[in-house]
């Protein structure tokens, strides 16, 4: 269970609290208008933005003062997720050893995640020269090989066509249903939402309210969400 | 609260800004406590700052004069070599000096090509040493960048407003007063204060072309102190007048100027629609073109046939030049790849640090504190080589800084949060992904310095002596001894050394570079 236990999350400014449990292996969406805060809450469980009070936790262990490499979690950002001088298989091999070199088990290990997001023949290659959701498939086969109990997705696919949106959203819901992954996803798109994840976390007006039913909310949205829906 | 992690450890920078900080401010401290003020400023030093500030303010107000119309004439017409004269015109910043001054001597000198053309007629040669020697170099330098410089603001006035001149029926007359005159206004006072510090500090010109009770600055009085009268109190006293100098002019030069002189994207030509006079344009741009081939030119001309017969003095200068230029250049990367990187983790006041390095660059001035510094304890002569590749790096930090902190804090910024989530350590975050993707700007800030160091005619003539020299400094001793031809083949080897650095160094940089 990730435990947010009275969280104030600062910044500049703005503020935002969050008061939530999350169980396990379970897929939330974070849903509310632009600048509420959907990207801090993301930023403040994966390291990123101290808090100003309160504890984060996972599993019981508390995670409020680890560095982001040292998390349970595994994040992608709206863009910048892979580098761009790194082949496929250097970004992949990234998840594994961020500082030193792969070992031939550790290669196959990569080659073995590429093949499962559907770019078997692709290792060789660097980013300029995959299409935008091939780039994305590489982004998850290093998520795959990180093993993080914990994925956040800040809507790294927003620039991705609806179809391939779509996409790629299903083969991440496979991916954390295959490793129990417990999955955290910033969301724009009400349908998105209703399609992969059972619960959502509204943030509006300086708070992050409790995951509840994605359909219970999106049916009958409180005023801050229904003006943001229209 | 723990403080947030950064993807780079900020630490080596600090340290090594502190290190530049120690030596710029030691070698200060040592020249303040031995200039001897209570002897008060003599004749012949008051008549050093005047001269100083005459050739400057002279050397700065002809350089941008001349630069406008040239710069608006570069604006507004497109032509076959354009982007290449452009790119030339950055060249004097590289060119070692010593080289320039062969060159100007070959046309404008006593016999040089000009002179012959007068004699023909019947009139007397002209004469290049003195102020209007010194003027004459000086907006040789200068006048390519403050075309540069004045060529930026023209190119950052947005297309629109040229647009809405032609709309509205302005003619050329009017084009000045209303979108050209205000821009002017806004970039000339930066271009004038920069080239005025550089007036102010620049050593080989004055050791070249200057000299004499009516044509010395002040770092050429504190090269005289030193190497004829070995007077360290009045070398320091006139250091502390120079450094009041450089700081102030320095300190307006950064509140006034915008933007950097190498800038890119000169090379867009501005479409406009007021015509205006052709041949004057043509005129100033082939005024700029000459000036500025001319004297290289004569530089290739009259080193090619003696560089075939290269005095073995010269050989073994410029092997002393291209280790005193590498270990500058290791020094420099060594200094501004950690600076940049902590720069870029927001560590501001490194960046105040580095302007006001900036400010006090006077080679002359450092040179005169370490001497005063080292010669306690040992002979400094021996150090000569080793100090003039530190002094040079320093030297070059403020430029290496300019062009690396952009790409640093891109780095940061961009991938800065990945490879934390990564759990990369700040040395791989350093080794993987900043510098592979900074080659580019690493190259090019490494042939910056090496170019700058193997030609620097500064501190090396105040510590070497005659069992040593770099090659500049062997040509300067060279002319002196009136070997004019090995002099001239010394500068052409001379310039293929420094524009061969900066080649291959900016090359190497960028070969195989991608996105």
């Amino acid at each position: 269970m990730l435990k947010l236990d009275g969280c104030r999350i600062a910044n500049g400014d703005f503020a935002l609290s969050a008061d939530m449990e999350i169980s396990e292996r379970s897929t939330v969406a974070v849903i509310g208008p632009s600048g509420a805060g959907k990207s801090t809450l993301l930023e403040a469980i994966a390291g990123f933005r101290d808090l100003e009070r309160g504890k984060i936790s996972w599993r019981g262990r508390d995670l409020t003062d680890l560095p982001p490499g040292k998390r349970p979690v595994a994040m992608l950002f709206q863009d910048g997720n892979l580098f761009p001088h790194m082949t496929a298989l250097q970004n992949v091999g990234l998840g594994l050893r961020p500082n030193g070199k792969l070992s031939p088990d550790e290669v196959a290990e990569v080659d073995a995640a590429l093949a499962r997001v559907g770019l078997p023949d692709m290792a060789a290659r660097k980013p300029a020269t995959l299409s935008g959701g091939q780039q994305s498939r590489v982004a998850l086969a290093r998520v795959l090989v990180q093993r993080r109990e914990i994925l956040l997705l800040d809507e790294p696919f927003a620039a991705l066509g609806p179809a391939l949106k779509v996409e790629m959203l299903d083969l991440v819901r496979e991916l954390a249903a295959e490793t129990g992954t417990t999955l955290m996803m910033v969301s724009h798109d009400p349908e998105d939402a209703r399609r992969i994840c059972r619960k959502a976390i509204l943030v509006a007006e300086n708070t992050a309210l409790a995951p509840q039913a994605t359909v219970d909310l999106l049916n009958d949205p409180p005023p801050a969400l229904r003006s943001y829906l229209g | 609260m723990v403080g947030r992690a950064q993807p780079v450890n900020p630490w080596p920078g600090i340290g090594a800004a502190a290190l530049v900080a120690a030596l710029i401010l030691g070698t200060l401290l040592a020249v303040a406590l031995r200039a001897e003020a209570g002897r008060g400023l003599g004749p012949a030093d008051w008549a050093a700052l005047r001269f100083t500030l005459t050739q400057a303010t002279l050397s700065t107000l002809l350089s941008v004069a001349l630069a406008i119309p040239v710069a608006r004439a570069l604006a507004r017409r497109r032509f076959r070599g354009r982007s290449v004269l452009i790119a030339l015109l950055g060249a004097p910043f590289i060119l070692p000096v010593i080289v320039a001054i062969l060159g100007l001597l070959q046309v404008f000198g006593r016999s040089g090509w000009i002179s012959d053309l007068l004699g023909l007629a019947g009139l007397p040669p002209l004469r290049i040493y003195g102020l209007h020697g010194v003027v004459l170099a000086h907006v040789f330098f200068n006048l390519p960048l403050a075309t540069r410089l004045i060529l930026q603001g023209w190119q950052e006035v947005p297309s629109e407003r040229f647009r809405l001149a032609a709309q509205l029926g302005c003619d050329g007359r009017a084009i000045f007063r209303l979108i050209e005159a205000p821009m002017l206004a806004r970039v000339v006072p930066g271009a004038l204060a920069v080239i005025f510090a550089l007036c102010l500090t620049s050593f080989a010109v004055a050791l070249t072309l200057g000299g004499g009770p009516r044509a010395t600055t002040l770092e050429l009085g504190i090269y005289q102190a030193f190497t004829y009268d070995f007077d360290l109190g009045r070398a320091a006293l006139l250091s502390t007048l120079q450094l009041t100098l450089t700081v102030a002019a320095g300190y307006a030069a950064l509140r006034l100027s915008r933007g950097d002189g190498f800038g890119a994207g000169l090379d867009r030509a501005i479409r406009r629609w007021d015509g205006g006079a052709v041949w004057t344009d043509v005129a100033w741009i082939a005024l700029a073109a000459v000036l500025l081939l001319l004297p290289l030119s004569a530089v290739v001309l009259s080193g090619l046939s003696g560089l075939a017969r290269t005095p073995v003095i010269l050989v073994n200068a410029a092997l002393i030049s291209v280790a005193v230029a590498i270990a500058s250049t290791v020094l420099l990367l060594l200094l501004a790849l950690p600076m940049a990187a902590a720069i870029a983790t927001g560590r501001k006041g490194l960046v105040e640090l580095s302007g006001i390095l900036g400010l006090s660059a006077s080679p002359l001035v450092i040179g005169t504190g370490l001497f005063i510094l080292i010669r306690p304890l040992t002979d400094p002569t021996a150090w000569a080589l080793p100090v003039t590749a530190m002094v040079n790096a320093v030297m070059a930090l403020p430029f290496a800084l300019r062009i690396l902190l952009p790409a640093a804090r891109e780095n940061v910024q961009r991938f800065g949060p990945l490879a934390q989530s990564l759990d990369m350590r700040p040395f791989a975050f350093l080794r993987r992904v900043m510098i592979p993707r900074m080659r580019a700007q690493i190259g090019f800030a490494a042939g910056l310095g090496a170019a700058l160091s193997m030609g620097d005619l500064g501190v090396i003539a105040l510590f070497a002596d005659a069992e040593i020299a770099t090659l500049p400094l062997q040509i300067y001793r060279l002319m002196g001894a009136y070997q004019m031809q090995a002099a001239q083949a010394g500068a052409l080897l001379l310039l293929l050394l420094s524009m061969g650095a900066f080649w291959l160094l900016d090359r190497g940089g960028r070969w195989h570079v991608e996105a």
